[in-house]
């Protein structure tokens, strides 16, 4: 669950600066080390990965470890900072033009490839018209259709018009930039740099053995200076409990704790003094959405007092260890588009009740099951196979909602059926499942009345006209002051509504062995500044 | 037996269209399509790219246009291109997996005939003694427990108390910089666990065979002919009585053959060794229809030929059948 996301791919713009205070409670004071000694270049860190990466080529890959993987490997022209704030990356600077219509990069000089090649302004705009190339079958072409025209006024400028204002264009461009001279004529899928990639970022690629570890090596001439770690290993072990023998043996020196592994089974003093937990809010929700469509949840009242009798700390404290919190909305807490204003609904099964009750349900049969016009109150919960905790917290809902009188059923099923069968066609009544949240708060796919065809977002079919219009400004208006009203409405609306009852955000928990010093926990994770990593010189532990 | 052969081989091919024919079929009925997991909940992925997915991997033909397809290219020994974002060959993917399934498994058959048969052997003579209830209660206690958590128990202690063996993977960090015999010693370090938690599961069916068809064997009218004219009790059974127990085994080591390119995708994972097992469950998952297809058929090859050769294997053991 605790999957590492890197950079650009998975963290939303804004300030999390206040929640950063209660970031990692467990963390020793970092001890007052050498300030003297400047740090050296040298060792190599082996990062635990559950998954072997599937493909090194950006354009191709959606997959968790091809990200982490690429974004060493990659560059974009902007990234996020370690405050989420958008900062330059192969761009130095940019403009945006007073309509708001036109982005213009000023690209950084001076930039090569790994394999020596210059890095122009040619290779971003080929980058683009790549992922809109029809014959590339990408997933992520959507956000670059909506550029007009793109263009390139000399060699170290990048230009990109749009038609109409988007709020979102200017992260769009922390897309990994690809080398033009080695993709231009090649079929994309057939490219060997699918396995061998070749880009600009602080690490060159070197070795790929299936299935078992990535290789990555410092790049000498990397822009920002060579990284002080020589060397970067992705180690697959794809089962958790493995990976931790592993780590405490130091087969591994990084990887993201499940909760029970942080909170249980790493207080041992060998443990505190090998190695260093942190611990952040991950950019990512889990929420049981109700199939609007369907009669049981059509009235407001009833989705109110699903809300109330489900006990959401219960649900933090048995399924996450109480290493999260609760969530009220689709933003994470302490990010800019969160509204904080806009409480969670806390448990109260006596509140619940009652507004069961003004909805006309009522237990007259004595069964102890509600029913309405001879409809008992029962539906079935649908989630996928593979997430703990996803099924646990099921559980505890169903436990919970049994106690109101609402029966509850529970099934799991495998990820592709769940999906063509349940999901798709919308023949589910509801569904505990879980966004990732996009470094944009443009929520317009997931909610907007229009994405309800099949395989669209909005499985649920939520219809709310006020939603609707805040969501089509909110993605058009430039202004950071003036977007955050427009989402605090947006969440105002969601929290009466309760479309979903939204449940918990869990925390990150990634784990690095002692021996690895300058890490900075920010609210962008500990990996914003991986290249300043480093290892003083008596404790290396692999010198070749 | 030439012409025989000739005729069991020529059976195969239709045998073999039958199958890859309802296994396509059945593949095709799972729900899900590879290009729903591609872009499914991605919020970006527009309908109109969804069927320009499916075009692109031709899932919007008929089943029927897919399959002919897909067997023209089977004939030319094509097994086409994975669906999974890495489009790699399909052969490529089940040439770098296969060595060390194969490794794995050959050790851990090895492990069981020499572990197993002298246990059976040992349990008939020694019917019911305590020797005999001993070793029943150990191979099915090897039989009964879940292998990933003797795993885990194994690695725990080893690995991290004990600190002398591995826990996962195939090869320590550093295994290039090895000489030829630090290689080797670093492999079997890592090969020891996995190997014996393979073997110690199968040890159980082949002891209790080796067992009861000693205990036939040694019931027959040839031992007795044996014992009366004076051998030694160690002759009449490893000369006699073994070679004609052993007969059955050659069959269930036929069956075995398709085997040997299986994996088992828990073992597999808790070991962290990149076999066929985590190869074929992730291209189910996904519906990576070109690889479910590959790695079925080369299973299907490989059962035909496993019976094939048992049967050969048992007319070249037994006079009896190859008189008939």
């Amino acid at each position: 669950m605790a999957k590492r996301r890197l950079a650009v791919t998975a963290l939303g713009v804004g300030m999390a600066a206040l929640l950063f205070g209660s970031c990692s409670p467990e963390q020793p004071v970092v001890v007052a080390e050498e300030p003297a000694r400047p740090p050296v270049h040298g060792d190599t860190i082996i990062m635990g990965s559950n998954a072997d990466a599937v493909t090194l080529l950006p354009v191709l890959a959606s997959d968790g470890t091809s990200s982490s993987v690429n974004s060493l490997i990659y560059n974009g022209l902007v990234r996020y900072g370690k405050n989420l704030e958008i900062e330059g990356d192969l761009a130095e600077s940019w403009e945006l033009s007073p309509d708001g219509l036109t982005l213009t990069f000023h690209l950084r000089k001076g930039v090569t490839w790994h394999d020596g090649h210059p890095f122009t302004a040619a290779d971003v705009l080929f980058t683009y018209r790549l992922y809109i190339d029809p014959k590339t079958p990408t997933a992520y072409a959507e956000r670059y259709r909506q550029v007009e025209q793109a263009w390139t006024p000399d060699p170290h400028t990048f230009v990109v018009r749009y038609a109409k204002p988007l709020a979102s264009a200017l992260s769009s461009w922390g897309l990994d930039i690809q080398p033009r001279h080695l993709l231009e004529h090649v079929e994309i899928t057939k490219s060997p740099l699918s396995s061998a990639p070749v880009g600009t970022g602080p690490f060159v690629f070197r070795e790929w053995r299936r299935g078992e570890r990535i290789v990555l090596e410092a790049n000498p001439d990397y822009f920002e200076g060579s990284p002080y770690l020589k060397r970067v290993v992705f180690r697959v072990v794809p089962d958790p409990t493995t990976m931790f023998l592993e780590l405490q043996t130091g087969g591994i020196d990084e990887m993201g704790l499940t909760p029970l592994q942080y909170a249980r089974q790493s207080d041992t003093f060998n443990f505190r003094r090998n190695f260093r937990k942190y611990r952040y809010p991950a950019m990512a929700y889990t929420y049981l959405g109700f199939n609007l469509r369907q009669p049981l949840f059509q009235d407001k009242r009833v989705r109110q007092a699903l809300s109330y009798a489900i006990d959401r700390q219960e649900i933090v404290k048995g399924v996450l260890l109480g290493l999260g919190q609760v969530a009220n909305g689709p933003y994470v807490p302490g990010t800019w588009p969160h509204n904080p204003g806009v409480g969670y609904y806390p448990y109260q099964p006596d509140q619940a009740r009652e507004l069961l009750r003004q909805a006309g349900w009522q237990d007259s049969d004595g069964d102890g099951i509600l029913d309405r016009e001879g409809r008992p109150f029962s539906f079935t919960i649908v989630t996928n196979q593979g997430n703990d905790q996803r099924i646990k917290a099921g559980e505890i809902i169903q436990r919970r909602l049994r106690e109101v009188g609402i029966e509850v059923r529970l099934r799991v099923i495998e990820w592709a059926s769940f999906l063509k069968e349940f999901i798709n066609p919308g023949k589910f009544e509801a569904t505990l499942l879980g966004w990732t949240v996009p470094p944009d708060p443009d929520g317009y796919n997931v909610w907007h009345s229009s994405k309800t065809k099949v395989g669209e977002l909005n499985f649920i079919h939520f219809n709310n006209p006020e939603a609707d219009e805040l969501l089509e400004q909110g993605r058009r208006t430039l202004d950071q002051e003036q977007r955050r009203k427009i989402y605090f409405r947006f969440q105002e609306i969601l929290a009466e509504e309760q479309p979903y009852a939204f449940l918990y955000v869990p925390d990150a928990l990634p784990v690095v062995a002692a021996r690895f010093r300058g890490i900075e926990a920010a609210p962008i994770g500990i990996m914003h500044n991986f290249i300043r990593w480093h290892v003083p010189e008596r404790e290396w532990k692999y010198r070749r | 037996m030439f012409f025989y052969l000739l005729k069991r081989v020529a059976m195969m091919v239709p045998m073999l269209l039958g199958i890859t024919l309802i296994t396509f079929t059945v593949i095709h009925l799972a729900p899900g399509e590879p290009t729903d997991l591609q872009i499914q909940l991605n919020p970006e992925a527009s309908s109109e790219l969804h069927e320009r997915l499916r075009a692109y991997y031709e899932l919007d033909k008929p089943l029927y246009v897919q399959y002919g397809k897909w067997l023209g290219r089977l004939v030319r020994l094509d097994f086409g291109e994975s669906f999974s974002q890495d489009h790699r060959p399909v052969l490529d993917k089940i040439a770098e997996r296969l060595p060390v399934t194969i490794l794995i498994n050959v050790l851990s058959i090895l492990v069981i005939l020499g572990v197993a048969i002298p246990i059976g052997i040992l349990s008939a003579v020694h019917q019911d003694s305590p020797f005999d209830r001993a070793t029943t209660i150990f191979v099915f206690l090897g039989f009964a427990t879940p292998s990933f958590w003797l795993a885990l128990l194994l690695m725990d202690f080893f690995g991290v108390r004990l600190g002398i063996l591995p826990i996962a993977g195939l090869k320590s960090f550093g295994f290039e910089y090895l000489g030829m015999g630090g290689k080797l010693l670093d492999l079997l370090r890592h090969l020891l666990l996995p190997v014996f938690i393979s073997a110690f599961g199968g040890l159980a069916g082949f002891s209790r065979y080796m067992r009861s068809n000693m205990l036939e064997v040694v019931r027959q009218d040839y031992i007795l002919t044996a014992r009366a004219k004076g051998l030694s009790e160690r002759a009449v059974i490893l000369k006699h009585a073994l070679r004609n127990a052993l007969l059955p085994i050659i069959t269930i080591l036929g069956l075995s053959v398709p085997g040997l390119i299986g994996g088992s995708v828990i073992f597999e994972t808790i070991f962290a060794i990149p076999g066929m097992g985590k190869l074929f469950y992730d291209g189910v998952m996904m519906r990576d229809y070109p690889l479910i297809m590959g790695i079925l058929v080369i299973g299907a090859v490989l059962t035909l030929v496993g019976n094939l050769l048992a049967d050969v294997g048992y007319a070249l053991a037994d006079p009896r059948i190859r008189q008939s």
